[in-house]
């Protein structure tokens, strides 16, 4: 047992470190400094500086983009992300339709849609959640109807994440009605500019537009655009159950926001008696970063694991729920300490404005809406509650 | 980064739990505990002459098995998980740590006598109103003619009525609270000068309350050393007791797991209830991340001294608030049953719940990872 990364993995991360220090766009750091709404082309022009590199993918096969890393370095890579606060590398297109694409595609789907993600030509969204079928996803009613060398789509999917940028989608859609539930569902690439598809904006509570209803009426998709064959799509959606999870654990996130919060305690409070020095307030910050330093080695544990060849199991359950539970506290803790600023609610592109337009508390501007925002994490990607029963199940067999 | 254990590491852990297996049966500890002398000798011996591990954390030259923290915290586990009473902690985790810090003639022949089974040590810190501070010392050293002798009191000494020895954390200078002016001092049991007050402890093993007039002692290392040399081998023990309860929790757990299968109400297992179910997840993830934090902590044990105390506070917060959130865990989903002496789950509990605050609780350890911070 050693707690140290081999040298060979500390140069790795060295030279993450340096190529994102080194190309992270300027343009995209300063709206992100002053807290502006970020836009599709922000998102992109990272995710094709990265494919330059040939980074965009590493957890592919070699043969279709993967940069053949271990798993201890692909978790350097998310890890080094995540610190230095870049934009996402869209997880919809490549952890997710890609990997299915090569794992059951035809060769002509992989060669038609592949390349295109690996270089961030396409923006990917995911038709997965409907307004009846959201933990229970397999009672999905999208149904797709055969009619000689196309299916014709009508249904309706929601929380449909940036589906306002997306070239394309993969949807779940029901092809045997008469099927068990799980087994009459096929997997379809629908092109969103397609007569029929229409994306509504969902306006959370934050106030910012993120997720989609996605209404599909008598949609045209060609029978070319199905991966693997029909009624095979849970397969397909089960896959990624088991596939790139690297920082999951939102681990690195965490810590750079734990940092930021201890710099706002320290100089928040009148001087002398700072926020930070406030005994019940600092004892919160113990407890929150014995919590994650816990979550931390216990990720390293499961990818020691993953080195020494174990595959990884629903283990990465308990990273989502911990990893979430955590960063939210850190987000509450964030907003406990600014106390009345916090209710600021003043457009961010004023927020940093000089004279008579500035506000006192600059700092303030986004916090309560980031705490908002972020209930999303306990929700989406299988609720905490059915990490829960997930774990209940195939850990204690219960 | 490796969390894996070497092959030696595995079979020194399939023998300890293959001899606890063999020689410490829930029953056979029943007996044990509640029999006159409430400890075995014999098993003790076993330790030494059938699995050695005794040893386990001395150098070869010394006679040991070459092993370190990590022997020390397999060992420590499967403790847990037998719910051992006989003095391995106080022996040869803290005992052996501050010999082992000693570097005399002296020490290194204590340390054979250990690991040859004679010799066993009660560690004697804790002081009316010290709480948990080592530097809260009021029992003092004095030098009369050629002779240490020691006077005060030190209390919930566990272990010291199975020891030959008691390894005592006296003053020569200065005044309770001060970090200069502390030495360990070694006192036979049985010393002049030495009254003992005896009693069973709330989980099953032993403890006195020593009074100390002027009993004759032999000073372990340099007089007036201070602190340091105390807290990096009582760090040991803080880690050597997460392990412990590691597993203890991995029996609270399994047993609770197996246990909600097996009662049935309203035609059902209780385990197919969903508010169950989320309680035991929530118990096994308590006890991952404090196999992680005492992973953490024993690979850190060798680090700078503000490094290591952070690491071990760490883990002793995680640990004791697992240790508390299992136990009460454990007996709540087992009932009424849970609540009878007759099953070992409250044996865990209970053990569990001196461990939270065994060499510092959740507040103290806290305050220290805060201290450190400070320092930084």
């Amino acid at each position: 047992m050693q707690l140290e990364f081999t040298p060979e993995e500390r140069a790795f991360r060295a030279e993450v470190r340096t190529f994102i220090a080194d190309h992270y766009p300027a343009d995209v750091r300063a709206k992100q400094d002053r807290g502006l709404e970020l836009g599709k082309e922000d998102i992109l022009s990272w995710h094709r500086i990265v494919a330059k590199k040939g980074w965009s993918v590493p957890a592919w096969p070699v043969e279709y983009g993967g940069t053949g890393w271990s798993a201890t370095q692909r978790h350097i890579w998310a890890e080094e992300l995540q610190r230095a606060d870049t934009v996402p590398i869209i997880a919809f297109s490549t952890n997710l339709v890609g990997p299915v694409i090569y794992t059951f595609g035809t060769p002509e789907q992989k060669a038609r849609f592949l390349p295109r993600i690996v270089a961030g030509d396409d923006w990917w969204c995911q038709g997965y959640s409907e307004p009846g079928a959201g933990s229970d996803l397999a009672s999905l009613q999208t149904r797709a109807a055969r009619e000689g060398d196309h299916y014709i789509v009508n249904g309706q999917k929601t929380w449909t994440t940036l589906a306002q940028h997306a070239d394309w989608g993969f949807f779940l859609v029901r092809t045997d009605p008469s099927a068990r539930k799980q087994a009459g569902i096929s997997f379809l690439l629908i092109d969103m500019k397609s007569p029929g598809v229409t994306v509504r904006p969902i306006i959370t509570l934050d106030g910012a537009h993120e997720v989609n209803e996605v209404w599909l009426e008598n949609v045209k998709v060609p029978v070319a655009n199905r991966v693997h064959e029909e009624n095979k799509g849970w397969t397909c959606a089960k896959m990624l159950l088991a596939h790139e999870r690297s920082g999951i654990a939102l681990v690195a996130h965490s810590k750079v926001a734990l940092g930021r919060l201890r710099k706002l305690a320290a100089a928040t409070g009148q001087p002398g008696c700072r926020l930070a020095d406030d005994p019940i307030f600092r004892r919160k910050l113990t407890e929150i970063d014995v919590e994650l330093t816990a979550l931390e080695y216990t990720e390293l544990r499961f990818l020691a694991a993953e080195s020494a060849g174990k595959a990884p199991g629903v283990e990465v359950s308990m990273l989502k729920i911990r990893g979430t539970e955590i960063h939210q506290r850190i987000n509450e803790l964030t907003l406990e300490a600014l106390g009345s600023h916090a209710s600021l609610r003043v457009s961010r592109a004023t927020a940093h404005a000089s004279g008579p337009d500035a506000v006192a508390a600059p700092g303030a501007v986004g916090i309560a809406d980031t705490y908002f925002n972020m209930r999303k994490l306990s929700i989406f990607g299988g609720s905490n509650e059915i990490q829960r029963n997930i774990l209940a199940k195939a850990v204690l067999g219960l | 980064m490796d969390f894996n254990f070497t092959a030696e590491q595995e079979m020194l852990r399939d023998s300890v739990a293959r001899y606890f297996g063999d020689h410490y049966a829930f029953p056979q500890r029943q007996a044990v505990i509640r029999s006159a002398g409430g400890w075995r000798p014999g098993f003790w011996r076993g330790l030494a002459d059938d699995v050695g591990i005794l040893g386990a954390p001395f150098d070869e030259a010394m006679g040991g098995l070459g092993g370190g923290a990590v022997e020390s915290m397999i060992v420590m586990e499967e403790i847990g998980k037998a719910l051992v009473i006989e003095p391995y902690l106080d022996t040869v985790v803290i005992g052996g740590g501050l010999l082992r810090r000693c570097g005399t003639r002296r020490a290194s022949e204590l340390i054979g006598g250990i690991i040859a089974g004679e010799v066993r040590l009660a560690f004697a810190h804790l002081e009316p109103s010290s709480r948990f501070d080592l530097a809260n010392v009021s029992t003092s050293a004095v030098q009369d003619g050629g002779t240490w002798r020691i006077s005060g009191l030190k209390d919930a000494v566990r272990s010291a009525p199975f020891a030959t020895h008691l390894l005592v954390n006296a003053r020569v200078s200065g005044k309770s609270g001060d970090r200069a002016g502390l030495s360990t001092f070694l006192v036979a049991a049985g010393a002049s000068g030495l009254s003992s007050r005896e009693y069973p402890t709330v989980d099953g093993s032993r403890a006195a309350d020593l009074k100390f007039e002027g009993a004759p002692a032999e000073l372990l290392g340099p007089a007036a050393q201070g602190l340091d040399a105390l807290e990096a081998a009582v760090d040991e023990g803080v880690v050597a007791l997460c392990a412990e309860a590691v597993g203890v929790m991995r029996r609270l757990l399994a047993d609770t797991v197996e246990y909600t299968k097996q009662r049935r109400q309203f035609d059902a297992p209780i385990a197919a209830n969903q508010a169950l179910q989320h309680r035991m997840v929530d118990m096994y993830m308590a006890l991952e991340q404090s196999i992680s934090m005492t992973y953490m902590a024993t690979l850190k044990l060798d680090r700078p001294a503000l490094e290591r105390k952070r690491a071990v506070s760490l883990a002793k917060v995680q640990v004791g608030k697992a240790a508390k959130f299992v136990g009460q865990s454990a007996i709540q989903l087992h009932g009424g049953m849970g609540m009878t002496n007759e099953l070992a789950i409250s044996h865990y509990f209970k053990r569990a719940t001196m461990i939270e605050s065994e060499l510092g609780s959740v507040d103290h350890h806290a305050a220290r990872i805060e201290q450190c911070d400070a320092a930084a």
